[in-house]
């Protein structure tokens, strides 16, 4: 089962990579952005028996810091 | 009383050295090397220093990696029983990706690696690490790190200085840190964890001994009890 993890900083939590990106994106002339989150995609091929709990466990002990991430589990199939 | 202090290495570790050489400059005896894969800690530990580096590359976020190294579950086990711990840069990420201490330490807000002396107002002046300066009082040290940048939420910011936990501010803040937070302790009050280097103030010839002080402290505190 293939499975990505999208981590990103919870809101409200200062994203000085994503700002950095933003200010990159207005030097090339790109205009109308308004704000930019910087996240990380985590892409992990499991087991397809492996529980919700299981992946859940995993976000919480390791791939993400809870102190300042959120994550999000998408099962790709 | 005989000091025996344990400096922690994981690959990407730099400032192990460094450790080692400021906690013997004080005590008079070198400090036990451990390597990060050992599941147990060496008998009779009376301190240990997780230093600063570049653990496990910073791979995933600085600090994750060695936080779930066999040895932090022992240097946790160890802190729980009171042993004091000191972490420092790369080590602070380590003990608050342990849970050690609150928090976390983010990109500096300026994106810039910082690396220079930074003037610090000490605050909490009653731990073992800081009973030999004196509250309020500016000491120098100096900080090398892109991910410094200190974050908890509002309320956990409130009981850090409510319960007398920070132990150190930046006069000038090089990296966004919350209320200007450079080092806080746990509620124990026996695990330290700063983002300026100590080790690298402990003599004339480094520009200074304010760090010096911090690891006097620690001996002189331990041979007492």
């Amino acid at each position: 089962m293939k499975v990505n993890v999208h981590v990103s900083l919870k809101p409200g939590v200062l994203d000085p990579q994503g700002r950095a990106i933003h200010h990159a994106l207005e030097g090339l002339g790109f205009t109308g952005v308004n704000d930019v989150r910087a996240g990380r995609l985590i892409a992990l091929d499991v087991a397809d028996d492996t529980s919700d709990e299981a992946l859940d466990d995993m976000c919480r002990k390791l791939l993400a810091n809870m102190v300042i991430e959120n994550y999000r589990i998408e099962k790709v199939g | 009383m005989a000091f025996t202090a344990g400096v922690i290495t994981f690959p990407g570790s730099n400032c192990d050295r460094d450790m080692a050489v400021a906690i013997e400059a004080v005590s008079g005896k070198p400090a036990t090397r451990i390597w990060h894969g050992d599941a147990a800690l060496p008998d009779g530990l009376d301190f240990i220093a997780v230093p600063g580096g570049f653990s496990y590359g910073d791979y995933l976020r600085s600090g994750a990696m060695a936080a779930n190294s066999p040895v932090m579950r022992a240097v946790a086990e160890a802190a729980a029983r009171g042993v004091p711990v000191l972490g420092v840069c790369n080590g602070f990420q380590i003990l608050t990706e342990t849970g050690l201490l609150p928090g976390a330490l983010m990109r500096n807000a300026g994106i810039h690696f910082v690396c220079r002396e930074v003037p610090l107002i000490v605050g909490n002046d009653t731990s073992l690490f800081t009973t030999k300066y004196s509250a309020g009082q500016e000491i120098v040290i100096p900080v090398a790190h892109h991910d410094g940048n200190y974050y908890a939420d509002d309320e956990t910011l409130d009981r850090l200085e409510g319960e007398d936990q920070v132990a150190f501010r930046y006069a000038q803040n090089p990296n966004g840190s919350a209320r200007d937070i450079a080092g806080v302790l746990n509620a124990k009050g026996n695990v330290l964890g700063m983002m300026p280097h100590p080790e690298r103030m402990i003599e004339a010839a480094q520009g200074g001994d304010d760090g010096r002080v911090l690891f006097e402290a620690v001996f002189e505190g331990l041979s007492v009890a």
